[in-house]
């Protein structure tokens, strides 16, 4: 059964961070050694993830993108059924259909996520004006990079929602590259969250790399969508601390950006804050650690016991 | 049109509509439905496919206006990639209940920006529908049906037979998505054609019945789903197959017809199939032209006419070169 996680303290946060960091890096590591299809991980952007996912409500949509991982785990998803579906196995998500790409969750509020770039930017309009004409309390949270927001259809999207004043927060995760092109070749300003103005919707830039900063701001911006039924345009200034699509050697990176980034890791800061303060032992920590790698185990174990889909699923759910 | 959409609209509270003008264009659905159903964009046909395919997947039933066929270049990525996939990729978990609307071909000279029939393409792409009616008629019935359709369904409106009168059946009017009709029946010669092209075929049937030439005329009236038995049992029965349409013929709808009773129906054949279709070019907007691009009934009586003076098992071109 599928429930939406709750966070109502920082370790749960930190919990979802460590569990987002520990499934991916493991991903990245079954892949390198065994050849298994390659998938984007948001290693650095944890933070992001789970700050915005925290602060949303039960009922409230989500729409995603190809780096997903982090908002469909913060969310809630099962990281076994999570892993069946990147190993294309029957008990994924979406049956082996969507690989780790397009991994959608109806029973969480994760819709329609697309790896066409842009994609949810295009269906989070039309997700926002179901929920308002069917009366729905849920505003819809839509996910995007910084290389979406160079597409067309950023501008179509928000100009709509604000036109039409649709409840839709969106969040730009901006790791500072699209793909193998960084954000500093593609665009004259350093922020995205400038870019709002022009289409009169209120948009504020956040650390990233702070998960307590991101759940205050989404807090507040969710709390103005709610109250104004318009849009609202959060970025989160992070950083992609691994390559594009796994493996991936990096080469291409600056290494005193890299270097510099890494010195801000969300999940290390978090844990730094949380032990300093003292509202953590690093005992309790480290039994933390285990269980989720615990857990990682399970969900590898459980996907690769999974059956592959039977090969009729080839062309079953294409029409309705 | 009107009618079904009023009709749709009044019998399901979740159809709506929208696009460039849409709520300046249709005062009357305005004025019965609110601003909240019937409403205008921005232009940009890009985010107004994409909110219907957003809106389908979580509960409304969108239908939305992309004026010109062309101008769904800038929709494709809803449409093929969003609203003709994601049912698939997410295992089942969304439908996309949604209908555009699309004025095509030729009638209006204004030239190949307005002007293409891209049917073909949508066919091509798996998850969607494509209907193309030939009446007013069936204007009326298959939009309401692609309308009730739990699947995209773009629907084509060809401006040379939107330009003409027709009588349109009162009250509730549904023609099923995937179900041809014999607009005439003949027992010579099989013409198979859509949209503008149907009445083309019509015509020449009428010549050609003077001439004692008795032909059978399919409309196919959906291209996706394609009535596929309709076609193959006029074939049978006429064992001559004709192909008409206005759009271009490399991989054109034509292109698949063929295919599909050169492989179930070749036994039956008689005489090589024959494609009459546009030419592989833009429109050009010059009205004389516009007009001579779709197949003409003089070109498809005269294909006929040659094929019956053939004998079976023999190459048409080689007589088609004895005829030259
Ligand atoms: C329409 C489209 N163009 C190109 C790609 C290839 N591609 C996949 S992810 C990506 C980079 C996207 O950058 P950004 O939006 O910043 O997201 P990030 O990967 O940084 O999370 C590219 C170019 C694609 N999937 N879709
Ligand atoms: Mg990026």
């Amino acid at each position: 059964m599928d429930r939406i996680r709750r966070y109502s303290k920082p370790l749960d946060s930190l919990q979802s961070m460590l569990l987002i960091r520990a499934y991916e890096e493991r991903l990245a590591a079954l892949q390198a050694a065994a050849g298994l299809p390659g998938t984007c991980i948001s290693v650095g952007q944890e933070a992001s993830a789970v700050g915005v996912v925290a602060a949303l409500n039960g009922d409230d949509l989500i729409l995603t993108n190809h780096r997903s991982a982090g908002h469909l785990l913060a969310r809630g998803a099962d990281p076994g059924r999570m892993m069946a579906e990147v190993m294309g196995k029957r008990t994924g998500y979406c049956g082996g259909k969507s690989g780790s790409l397009h991994i959608s969750v109806k029973a969480l509020g994760v819709v329609l996520t697309s790896t066409i770039v842009g994609g949810e930017l295009s269906l989070a309009t039309g997700v926002a004006l179901s929920q308002r004409m069917l009366g729905r309390s849920g505003i819809v949270v839509c996910f995007f990079g910084d290389g979406a927001a160079c597409e067309g259809i950023f501008h179509e999207s928000i100009n709509l929602a604000s036109v039409w004043k649709l409840p839709i927060l969106y969040v730009c995760e901006n790791n500072q590259w699209q793909a193998f092109v960084h954000r500093r070749e593609t665009m004259r300003t350093d922020r995205i969250a400038s870019w709002a103005a022009g289409y009169g919707v209120e948009a504020v830039t956040v650390d990233g790399n702070d998960v307590q900063a991101v759940q205050t701001a989404t807090a507040e911006a969710t709390a103005h969508v709610r109250g104004t039924s318009r849009p609202f345009l959060l970025e989160c200034s992070t950083y992609r601390l691994r390559g594009h699509f796994e493996p991936d050697d990096q080469s291409y990176v600056d290494p005193a950006e890299l270097a510099a980034w890494r010195t801000k890791d969300p999940v290390e800061h978090m844990k730094a804050r949380m032990l300093q303060s003292g509202e953590l032992d690093a005992q309790v920590l480290a039994g933390i650690e285990t269980e989720i790698e615990r857990q990682i185990d399970t969900a590898v174990a459980f996907a690769k016991d999974s059956p592959y889909p039977e090969f009729d699923q080839m062309t079953t759910d294409v029409y309705a | 049109m009107a009618e079904a959409l009023a009709q749709e609209m009044r019998r399901d509270a979740r159809v709506l509509m929208f696009g460039e003008g849409v709520a300046t264009k249709r005062p009357e659905l305005l004025a019965e439905f609110g601003a909240d159903r019937v409403r205008n964009t921005p232009l940009a046909e890009a985010i107004i496919a994409g909110t219907a395919a957003g809106a389908a997947a979580t509960g409304l039933r969108p239908v939305v206006d992309l004026l010109f066929a062309p101008f769904m270049t800038y929709a494709m990525d809803a449409l093929v990639n969003s609203a003709g996939k994601l049912r698939f990729v997410s295992g089942g978990q969304f439908s996309f209940p949604l209908v555009t609307i699309a004025m095509s071909g030729g009638g209006w000279a204004v030239g190949a920006q307005h002007n293409h029939n891209v049917e073909a393409w949508f066919a091509h792409s798996p998850g969607l529908k494509v209907a193309m009616p030939s009446t007013a008629a069936d204007f009326k019935g298959l939009l309401a049906a692609a309308i009730r359709d739990d699947n995209p369904v773009l629907f084509f409106a060809d401006i040379g037979v939107l330009m003409q009168e027709g009588e349109v059946p009162p009250g509730e009017h549904v023609v099923p998505l995937g179900r041809a009709a014999i607009r005439r029946s003949g027992t010579d010669v099989t013409l198979v054609a859509y949209a503008k092209s149907v009445q083309a075929c019509s015509q020449a049937a009428d010549t050609l019945e003077a001439q004692g030439i008795s032909a059978e005329v399919i409309d196919l009236r959906t291209i996706k789903p394609l009535d596929e038995m309709a076609i193959l049992a006029s074939a049978r029965k006429t064992g001559r197959v004709v192909i008409v349409h206005e759009a271009s013929r490399m991989c054109g709808v034509g292109a698949e017809i063929a295919a599909l009773v050169a492989e179930r129906a070749f036994d039956a054949l008689r005489a090589p199939l024959v494609r009459l279709t546009g030419p592989d070019a833009p429109a050009a907007a010059s009205y004389p032209l516009e007009q001579a691009f779709a197949p003409q009934p003089a070109a498809i009586e005269a294909a006929v006419c040659t094929l019956l003076r053939k004998r079976p098992a023999l190459a048409g071109q080689v007589l088609a070169t004895l005829d030259a």
